[in-house]
């Protein structure tokens, strides 16, 4: 309880000091709107319905992207662990091209794929398969053998052992590839939709765009604070459990 | 098969190890582990092997637990080749290897789970019945970083005897434990062995403890790794490792151990003096 009055006035605070910003006219008001003005267009925004089509077509780009991405970076980096060839070869390219920003992708994408979903996708998944590719790898490389030489005396083996011992074993590294991942995905995506403009796909990059445009700054507060909040919320609802889970088992956390 | 079959005592294995030799290639150069080394160990016959760290005990344990294979020679459990790990052969390592993912419980199932012909039910039946044994069952929800290292033993111990092996191989399993904890466990593993009735061979490097635990101490020298020497342990059981007479044998056991690991070149066995080469 006493966490949550702290935090709750840590907020008001925050938007205290916005407010009376603006109110001593320190900026003028075109760069610096007030709280009110944001809050406004973002009851418009959502009255007319343009703020949640653009957070659902984002997300959907998101999650589809993110799990493809997640989909092929597990089994390969589970692969690259284990076979000297591989880590060789994909490993390797995994590794330089994780160094890579991912917005770095969004030049290439659009010339492969142009203005489409694709591009978007592909900006996605090259965001969150490398960093998976090279966390999955890491975990299981890191992996203590007496874990596996235990679970053959039992009688695991194979695909047993893999899914049994070898990937929970390496969740702490898997968990923290995925946010890693996610981190990645979620800037490139943003940087993709500011650059390229889908009809008929309006995500909330592209309403930050035209907010710039339009030089409506109440408009790109709005949606920075709306790109903010899905951020937190996936936080919470994708990793905060695992990373619970983590802390409790393995005992890393005292709360 | 029910928990109560699962349950049921099993019939203890013997052992046969016959001119068994191997050698790894180390960073340090080759490394003869075991030369020619021949053991055999009786239906529920509790062996200690004792010996200076590298003289091969804890290989020849990974060797008939299946772990490793060979470079010569033979091992036959209850006539049958060893060809790789079996649940009738169990292994509790020095460190506890427990899941950390898991809870007790989970890992206790773990082996349970990969034994056939059992509904989940008797499963968990069956791990109580051992977290009972071993005198956890009220931590069966309990993760295994809130456990003291002798209760991660003591969990290492209930999850080799879930599946019920014939054999037990414990590899300094108390080595990291402190006295009094280790004292508790002499008794409770003496206690299970004879309710249980399993073949087990413990590596040590204490001798005291070997011959705490042992029906028979098998003396190990290093470079090459050669069985030296062996002692029958006649005293009565349950044996008190604070003894007197458990001391002097003891005693005398270490005294021939010293023997042999003072730093000499491999010598012809013998059976009397130390070698004189130093």
């Amino acid at each position: 309880m006493k966490r949550i009055i702290v935090a709750v006035c840590f907020f008001a605070a925050l938007i205290a000091v916005w407010q009376s910003l603006v109110t001593a006219g320190v900026y003028s008001p075109v760069l610096l709107p007030a709280p009110n003005q944001v809050g406004h267009y973002l009851l418009n925004a959502l009255a007319d319905g343009e703020l949640q089509s653009a957070a659902w077509i984002t997300t959907k780009r998101l999650a589809i992207g993110y799990s493809i991405g997640c989909a092929i970076g597990l089994p390969l980096g589970l692969m690259t662990a284990r076979s000297k060839y591989l880590s060789d070869t994909i490993g390797v390219l995994a590794l330089g091209l994780q160094t890579l920003p991912s917005v770095c992708w969004v030049p290439l994408a659009l010339l492969w794929f142009g203005q489409s979903e694709a591009a978007m996708l592909f900006v996605v998944i090259m965001g969150t398969l490398w960093s998976v590719l090279i966390a999955v790898d890491n975990g299981v490389k890191n992996l203590p053998p007496i874990y596996t030489r235990a679970a053959r005396t039992m009688g695991s083996k194979g695909i047993h052992t893999l899914v049994r011992v070898v990937l929970p074993a390496s969740l702490p590294y898997v968990i923290s590839g995925m946010k890693q991942g996610w981190a990645f995905a979620w800037r490139s995506l943003m940087a993709a939709e500011i650059y390229v403009t889908i009809i008929g796909g309006y995500g909330l990059g592209h309403l930050l765009h035209f907010g710039r445009e339009l030089n409506a700054m109440d408009q790109v507060i709005g949606v920075i604070f709306v790109i903010v909040l899905i951020g937190l919320l996936a936080d919470k609802i994708l990793f905060s459990p695992w990373e619970k889970f983590l802390h409790r088992r393995w005992g890393t956390a005292s709360n | 098969m029910n928990a109560t079959e699962a349950l049921q005592p099993i019939q203890p294995a013997k052992l046969v190890v016959k001119d068994v030799s191997k050698s790894f290639t180390t960073r340090r150069g080759w490394l003869q582990a075991l030369d020619c080394v021949s053991l055999t160990v009786n239906e529920g016959e509790f062996v200690c092997l004792v010996g200076p760290s590298g003289c091969g005990k804890s290989t020849l344990l990974n060797l008939i637990a299946g772990l490793d294979t060979p470079d010569s020679g033979e091992l036959v459990s209850d006539g049958q080749p060893i060809k790789g790990t079996g649940r009738e052969r169990m292994v509790m390592f020095q460190e506890h290897a427990l899941f950390p993912w898991l809870d007790v419980l989970g890992n206790v199932l773990f082996g349970l789970k990969l034994k056939p012909n059992l509904t989940p039910k008797d499963r968990i039946e069956v791990a109580r019945y051992y977290l009972h044994l071993v005198g956890l069952e009220r931590f069966a929800h309990a993760n295994i970083h809130e456990l003291s290292g002798g209760m991660k033993q003591r969990v290492a111990l209930a999850r080799a005897l879930a599946p019920n092996p014939r054999v037990l191989l414990m590899d300094e399993p108390f080595a990291a434990l402190d006295a009094m904890t280790r004292e508790q466990l002499y008794d409770d593993l003496q206690l299970i062995w004879e309710k249980r009735k399993k073949t087990i061979i413990f590596v040590t490097h204490n001798v005291r403890e070997a011959v705490c635990l042992g029906d028979r101490v098998i003396l190990f020298s290093p470079n090459p790794g050669r069985i030296r020497e062996e002692f029958k342990v006649t005293l009565p059981r349950s044996r008190d490792i604070n003894s007197v007479e458990l001391a002097s044998m003891a005693t005398e056991i270490t005294r021939q151990l010293k023997a042999y690991t003072r730093p000499a070149e491999p010598a012809e066995p013998s059976h009397t003096a130390a070698p004189s080469a130093a």
